[in-house]
């Protein structure tokens, strides 16, 4: 890019705005999706198992699919309440 | 072997039928037989950009339903040695596409009509006719303008490419990508109002096949009924010829990403 536009008044640069913002959104939106189309599904079924025996919230519950090298790895991350008197 | 090229935005109005018109028409100048089909079932404009409106008789759906076989549908471009177009029907019955109709037309294309190549010009949007017009593929141009919609539909288009073509569904993996920016204004780019290149590169992260600048020509092109490409003279005709050269793996450098009317100190400090 030239030297003059960063010598232009701020708001006049507005696709920096627009690279910024994109750049956030994009980044959210590409850590959404990958994984199977079941994932939802499998992730509020496991939450109801769970839940028979354990309080836990839909937000505490975290399942992802990496894939490494040929070989895809589901995890399952769960966050239980601090206090385990039941 | 058949090269099955699907041309797709997810964002409409970017520049997919004219890159198509322009890639199929460049490809088939190199001597490539090549056929150019126009997936916007309901919205027929390819033949209209193609200049071969007048002469459409039966169309990708009536291929699909044994109404015509590919010989009597397929239209013979009269400019162009071995570029073909199969134009789109205008049915309002979006279930036309059915996937095993698209595959007999392509594997008929491919086998009856020994195409090289077949471009699938997508319709806009993330629905069945632009999973139809992707499914097939063995590689995709990505067309994208420089504005904040358009980027970020085409990441959303590159993620479905990732997962929902034929080769990824069989664990191929996801098919070769590459972006083409197009109605990129080098002017405004200068000024800090639009996007530049290396801002869309860095976010989408795909190989560039080439920048074809804003441009009158192709309005111009529209209006003749001629792709853009034939008209060799001009900036967006020059672009379209320039990446239909490294489609086929030439390394040329981008051109028209700069303003044309600088002076000394805008060469000296414009970069590139
Ligand atoms: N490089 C360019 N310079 C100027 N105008 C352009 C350029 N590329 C495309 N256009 C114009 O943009 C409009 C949309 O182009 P086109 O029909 O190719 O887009 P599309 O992606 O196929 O649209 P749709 O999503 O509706 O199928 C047309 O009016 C065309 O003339
Ligand atoms: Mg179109």
């Amino acid at each position: 890019m030239s030297i003059f536009s960063y010598l232009l008044p701020k708001k006049q640069r507005t696709a920096s705005v627009a690279k910024e913002r994109l750049q956030i959104i994009v980044a959210r939106e590409r850590s959404m999706r990958g994984g199977p189309d079941y994932l939802p599904q499998l992730q509020e079924e496991l939450l109801a198992v769970v839940r028979k025996y354990v309080p836990v919230s839909p937000e505490s519950v975290n399942v992802q699919v990496d894939r490494d090298s040929g070989c895809e790895i589901l995890e399952l991350n769960i966050t239980l309440q601090d206090h385990q008197d039941t | 072997m058949t090269k099955i090229v699907v041309v797709t935005s997810g964002k409409g109005g970017v520049g997919k039928t004219t890159t198509s018109a322009a890639l199929a028409t460049g490809l088939a100048l190199r001597g490539f037989r090549t056929a150019v089909i126009d997936f916007d079932v309901g919205l027929r404009n390819l033949d209209l950009i193609m200049g071969c409106e007048r002469r459409v008789v039966y169309d990708l759906v009536n291929v699909i339903n044994g109404d015509a076989n590919i010989r009597q549908a397929l239209i013979k471009d009269k400019r162009v040695d071995n570029l073909f177009i199969l134009p789109a029907s205008q049915t309002r019955d979006k279930d036309a596409l059915t996937q095993e109709g698209v595959e007999k037309v392509l594997n008929a294309l491919r086998d009856d009509m020994a195409m090289d190549f077949i471009i699938c010009d997508s319709p806009a949007g993330i629905e069945k006719g632009a999973l139809m017009a992707a499914y097939f593929a063995d590689e995709a141009v990505v067309v994208t303008n420089p504005e904040v919609s358009s980027v970020r539909d085409s990441d959303r288009m590159l993620g479905i490419l990732a997962s929902k073509t034929r080769i990824a569904e069989q664990g191929g993996g996801d098919i070769p990508a590459r972006l083409l920016l197009t109605r990129y204004s080098p002017e405004r780019v200068l000024r800090g109002e639009m996007l530049s290149v290396e801002d869309v590169q860095e976010i989408l992260a795909v190989e560039l096949l080439g920048v074809i600048p804003e441009s009158q020509a192709v309005l111009n092109a529209s209006n003749a009924g001629s792709p853009v490409i034939l008209d060799t003279d001009s900036d967006a005709g020059q672009a379209y010829l320039d990446a239909v050269a490294r489609f086929l793996g030439e390394d040329l450098p981008h051109r028209f990403l700069t303003t044309g009317k600088k002076g000394l100190l805008g060469r000296l400090f414009g970069g590139q």
